[in-house]
């Protein structure tokens, strides 16, 4: 294992004392295969207690570690230092505002989420004695790939239309509500169109497509906006053209 | 929220976008092919203008026309949009109308044959 030393210029932002944020450099001696994240640990551990950052699971598994890297939103636990030449520049996530340091404030995301209603609703209940909701391997394939959002927000910060417009609810929240509209077992598409067929839903999307290429997990949120919208067109076209048609 | 009527404009720009993908590149290698004098036969213009002269060609050419200018207006108004320009409503009547005005002439010309 070879060490060597890697600058790091952070966004430091204590709402208690400082007007404004700015930028603080660390020299920090990192081994080769590190990422970004173990390089901010052991400024924590080592030179300054004191910076403010979050983090959990050191596997790209949590979502918590999201920051800007270089300009790009990235899991700081995923970035390995090896990727990056000179000074790495570390700032919260973008579009988001700080509450301090690298921790930003989350919750216009977390209410976007709610109101996309994220989980099964079930067409009719019925009792634990008819046993479970069964699904064919098929079924689970057609929204398998939007269930693997770990909420870590990079597509948000990625987004130039969320910047624009800060009421947009976003890449993350309509591949979720879209992963639920795929399920087989769930009858709530109806209420979450409510949703994300308004124009601030897939409507203030302009298909740059950079959520779907910061993303992790390769959810590919631009694709399930473009499926929600040609499926909400359908209804449209449906409910204006074509009244006497049933849902 | 209400619904969004954003599909209204939307549906022709996506459609029109999917026929602008698959046309626009073998529309471009036909006139390369034409202007070096190799288009083939079956693509000559005296061809073409006996297609043309057909009723349902006329109507199909006519709603290739229209869905790829409506196409390029759309993403034209979203890009203005992105780039700052913040009168959507007067971008958007002034690219949907260049689109109209370009379907009409197609029109004109197509019942002049």
């Amino acid at each position: 294992m070879s060490e060597r030393v890697v600058e790091l210029e952070v966004l430091r932002y204590n709402p208690e004392t400082d007007s404004e944020p700015h930028f603080q450099r660390y020299s920090v001696s990192c081994e080769e295969e590190w990422v970004v994240l173990d390089a901010l640990n052991k400024i924590k551990e080592t030179i300054d207690p004191t910076l403010s950052y979050r983090w959990s699971c050191h596997m790209a598994v949590c979502g918590s570690c999201g920051m800007m890297v270089n300009g790009e939103p990235k899991l700081a636990c995923k970035a390995f230092l090896r990727t990056f030449d000179g000074v790495i520049r570390v700032e919260p996530l973008a579009h988001f505002p700080i509450e301090r340091d690298l921790v930003t404030v989350i919750d216009d995301f977390v209410m976007k989420l709610k109101r996309v209603k994220p989980y099964l609703i079930p067409k009719q209940d019925k009792p634990v004695s008819e046993g479970e909701y069964l699904q064919t391997p098929a079924e689970l394939k057609k929204y398998k790939q939007y269930t693997l959002c770990i909420n870590c927000m990079l597509c948000y910060a990625a987004c130039p239309e969320y910047g624009l417009i800060p009421n947009y609810i976003g890449p993350a929240a309509i591949a979720l509500a879209h992963r639920y509209n795929q399920d087989s077992r769930d009858g709530g598409r109806d209420e979450r169109q409510e949703e994300i067929a308004a124009t601030e839903g897939v409507w203030d999307c302009s298909f740059v497509g950079a959520c779907s290429e910061v993303c992790p997990e390769h959810v590919d949120p631009a694709g399930a906006i473009q499926q929600v919208k040609i499926k909400s067109m359908v209804d449209w076209y449906k409910e204006h053209l074509m009244p006497w048609v049933k849902k | 929220m209400a619904r969004s009527n954003k599909p209204i404009v939307w549906g022709p720009f996506a459609a029109g976008g999917t026929l602008t993908a698959f046309l626009t590149p073998a529309l471009i290698l036909l006139t390369l092919l034409a202007a070096l004098g190799h288009a083939p036969d079956l693509l000559a213009y005296e061809r073409l203008h006996a297609v043309a002269s057909h009723w349902l060609a006329k109507l199909v050419i006519v709603g290739i026309v229209f869905l790829s200018l409506w196409s390029a207006a759309h993403r034209l108004r979203i890009t203005l949009y992105d780039l700052g320009m913040r009168a959507d409503a007067l971008v958007a009547t002034v690219v949907y109308l260049i689109a109209v005005a370009g379907t009409l002439a197609a029109i004109v010309y197509l019942l002049r044959i």
